[in-house]
């Protein structure tokens, strides 16, 4: 008979904390204040997960990601000729993925370089699998586009830096 | 009687002691010997996870038509490359590109028996650029590149029939020697079977290989007696520039072999000089006859097989080219055809005698000069075989079938009938060490072993029944092959493992040389197959009649047309899908619902076709059948398929409504 009470209890509490969750992730779109009542726990954490701008968005010019390349100096002057080889080199190598101007399985690189330092997306080129396990960055990329891979297309230095030259030019 | 008990009693106590301890004692001594002992050979064959074998072992697949890559000591198997059968794993044979591979001037073949691989050659040494194995049923020679692991190559053997004593390289890969084992009318003609006798031919065929492209082109034919030209090995060293082949039925049977073709005591073993020959034929000495033989190459540029049907063939009779062509009395059908590392010794296995024939090359230059001939046979001199013979070993076991060499003057002998593998010392003849194998020997192999330097180390002899010696899977099981370490006096058996199909022989190396040059992609860059799209931009849906000409794309995780339309029943469907991937070992799958051929399996940088001729109206799925990455299962399409008459428009369309 105890035992019988305790488990209704246990069931009755979990189903209240279960109510409680789902409760609170309604609110918290209307009531930031919500955050710091008993509950804090579960909804800080649903804060933090849903607050932060998605890795694409983030902007972050320090961190030169892992791999190869570990500094880059870009001159003033953009290289035209290098640009028109690197945007060859996009079309051919990376077009099933990225389009220039939108989203598509991988993110767009228009602007990039005002996100990413020129080191990060040369190693993101020239050294993906390593980059999606610890780089943080691409580590959060790889979860927002749904687990898909960047893939290596074993592009030369001297290709990826091209391809950095023509991202230069999308703005 | 009671004294007798008294004393007895102690003894019987004093025994059972004595026994008791002793046989614990042994126990103890036998428990620890096979303890070390087994754990040492286990040492000897692992390959820790992650290591690599030190040797490739490449085993042929007899019946399967195909070539099978194994790793020594592990016994591991790798990959097995399709070579003269089609093979729905991979596409092989059933994809546009690849069909022609398989075409001869019988049409389409889908199934070929493939007997004995043999790896290229400089200066007599294997140098693992190529491997070259033969089909026996429908005569062809294929050429397998070591780099991609791909069959690149295979011609066509007109005038021959049951291609065995194929496919021997000489020693700086100038030929690949392929030699009839049925001799057949040349060229085929009606005519009654029983005139076999004096009227078929058995030819010897050398297949020039281009030194640096390894291109292969038929250089002549020897037309020969209508013996049975069952194996051959080339000279080497100081023989380089002979062949020699093992024949059986001298007597020209043409019915019941098993009881006819025995009759002679002695059969030959045929010396050719090659480069006399050659020679002969570089100042046009032979003749063309017309022939019909294909010749398939594939392009590793454009992806793409190419068949071309070759019309003639030069011919050359033996006695048209004096000192060209003798032959060395050898006992009772002699299969095995074996020279030595050092070029000096033919070995002749005959399988119905008791002894090893073992001639000297020295001594048949020596008879040849001074003329010591014992008549001749079709103007085709014979040698007397005391003249030539170096040497026998008396008795080493019933039914001798192949030999092979280590680094140490050692030879080692296949015994089918008795099922061992038997170590002789090679120029004193004595017989040093035998073991059993698990059962019915056919073939052994050395790694290097049929070259100036063998490297030794291991035998592994490829048996013909298996019986008990794994787990039964009812009545067909695959073929056992034995390892051997051969680094000690006496051989010790270390493994068991199973191989698949039949295997003849297999050719053996060191790892490292083909290791370090293996290919990981081919450079989309490079791609010029015409219906490649080497980007997404390059992706369309062309219709030319009833043709419809797809160029897809594929990389991790999507495939580029994913939706098409305008398919019409009675349409042929070519879906030429490119793999614009350009990382090792990233292969992407294609197969469509109601696909009458197999999928295709597409390397990083390929473009591979598949043909689908729709029969029902519907939406059809297409998918990536090798798993690629997290997003595989997304890996899909859809191909809209409309009425015979109807007038949907060709559309085609890939994330069209993505974000």
């Amino acid at each position: 008979m105890k035992t019988k009470t305790s488990i209704i209890a246990i069931l009755f509490a979990v189903l209240i904390i279960g109510c409680g969750g789902k409760e609170e992730k309604k609110k918290e779109t209307f009531s930031y204040q919500k955050k710091s009542t008993n509950t804090e726990q579960v909804t800080t954490k649903k804060d933090n997960a849903e607050k932060p701008l998605p890795a694409s968005q983030r902007v972050d010019l320090d961190n030169k990601g892992v791999g190869p390349i570990t500094s880059i100096n870009l001159p003033a002057d953009i290289d035209q000729s290098m640009v028109a080889h690197g945007q060859e080199v996009y079309k051919k190598m990376c077009t099933a993925c990225h389009r220039a101007e939108k989203k598509f399985i991988g993110p767009a690189p228009t602007g990039i370089l005002e996100r990413r330092s020129p080191e990060w997306i040369m190693n993101m080129i020239l050294n993906p699998e390593e980059m999606v396990k610890k780089d943080p960055l691409a580590k959060d990329l790889l979860i927002e586009f749904n687990g898909s891979p960047m893939a290596n297309q074993n592009l030369t230095e001297e290709e990826a830096r091209a391809v950095l030259e023509y991202f230069r030019t999308l703005k | 009687m009671n004294t007798m008990k008294h004393i007895l009693k102690p003894i019987a106590s004093l025994v059972i002691v004595l026994v008791t301890f002793t046989s614990c004692n042994n126990t103890k001594k036998s428990g620890s010997n096979s303890g070390a002992l087994s754990s040492n050979v286990a040492e000897k064959v692992f390959v820790a996870p992650g290591e690599h074998d030190e040797f490739y072992a490449f085993i042929s697949g007899g019946y399967s038509g195909n070539l099978t890559v194994y790793g020594l000591p592990s016994g591991r198997m790798f990959k097995e490359i399709p070579v003269f059968s089609q093979f729905p794993t991979s596409g092989y044979g059933y994809s546009e590109e690849t069909k022609p591979m398989l075409n001869t001037s019988h049409g389409f073949i889908p199934w070929g028996d493939s007997h004995h691989p043999d790896i290229s050659q400089t200066n007599g040494e294997i140098d693992g650029r190529f491997i070259f194995i033969n089909e026996n049923n429908t005569p062809r020679i294929a050429k397998i590149d070591l780099q991609s692991f791909e069959t690149t190559e295979i011609i066509e053997v007109p005038n021959s029939a049951g291609n065995h004593s194929s496919s021997f390289v000489t020693e700086n890969t100038e030929y690949v020697v392929a030699g009839t084992r049925f001799s057949v009318p040349i060229p085929q003609r009606d005519m009654p079977i029983k005139d076999y006798k004096g009227n078929f031919q058995g030819a010897l065929s050398f297949i020039s290989v281009a030194p640096e492209t390894g291109d292969m082109d038929i250089k002549f034919q020897v037309l020969m007696p209508g013996f049975n030209y069952d194996l051959s090995h080339p000279g080497r060293g100081k023989s380089h520039g002979w062949f020699f082949f093992t024949t059986y039925n001298t007597e020209e049977a043409n019915t019941l072999l098993e009881v006819n073709a025995s009759q002679n005591d002695k059969d030959f073993i045929a010396a050719v000089n090659w480069k006399k020959i050659e020679e002969y034929v570089n100042n046009g000495g032979g003749k063309m006859m017309p022939a019909e033989y294909a010749h398939n190459v594939y392009d590793e540029h454009t992806h793409t097989a190419t068949s071309t049907i070759k019309k003639e063939v030069r011919v050359v009779n033996p006695t048209d080219v004096p000192g060209a062509v003798f032959f060395l009395p050898t006992p009772k059908s002699p299969h095995g055809c074996d020279v030595d590392p050092t070029g000096e010794y033919i070995v002749g296995n005959g399988k119905l005698s008791a002894n090893l024939t073992v001639h000297s090359f020295t001594k048949m230059l020596d008879a040849i000069e001074n003329e010591k001939f014992d008549g001749e046979a079709y103007g085709i001199p014979i040698l007397n075989f005391e003249d030539v013979l170096a040497g026998t070993v008396e008795q080493p076991g019933l039914g001798p079938l192949h030999t092979e060499f280590d680094d140490q003057g050692n030879a080692y002998t296949t015994f089918f009938i008795s099922s061992e593998v038997v170590k002789w010392k090679v120029g004193t003849w004595e017989v040093i060490d035998r073991k059993p194998t698990y059962y019915s020997v056919g073939h052994l192999t050395i790694p290097g072993g049929n070259s100036r330097k063998p490297q030794g180390k291991y035998m592994f002899a490829m048996n013909k029944i298996t019986k008990d010696r794994y787990l039964p899977t009812g009545p067909e099981m695959e073929h056992s092959a034995q390892l051997y370490d051969i680094s000690g006096d006496k051989m010790e058996l270390l493994l068991d493992f199973p191989t698949h199909g039949e295997p003849h022989y297999a050719a053996a190396m060191r790892a490292d040389l083909i290791k370090e040059r293996s290919r990981k992609i081919y450079n989309l860059d490079e791609n010029n197959h015409p219906y490649a799209a080497k980007s997404d931009a390059e992706t369309k849906v062309v219709r030319d009649g009833n043709e419809v000409h797809i160029y897809m794309t594929t990389i991790r995780s999507h495939f580029s047309p994913d939706n098409i339309e305008g398919i019409k029943v009675g349409d042929k469907v070519f879906f030429h899908v490119t793999n614009l991937e350009q990382d090792f070992d990233v292969p992407h799958g294609f197969a469509v619902l109601g696909q009458n051929t197999s999928e295709l399996l597409i390397m990083p940088g390929q473009t591979k076709t598949s043909v689908w001729e729709p029969t029902k109206v519907g939406v059809w799925p297409f998918y990536c059948t090798d798993f690629c990455s997290a997003l595989h299962q997304e890996m899909q399409g859809y191909i809209r398929v409309s009425p015979k008459n109807a007038d949907t428009p060709i559309k085609w369309s890939m994330g069209e409504d993505i974000e």
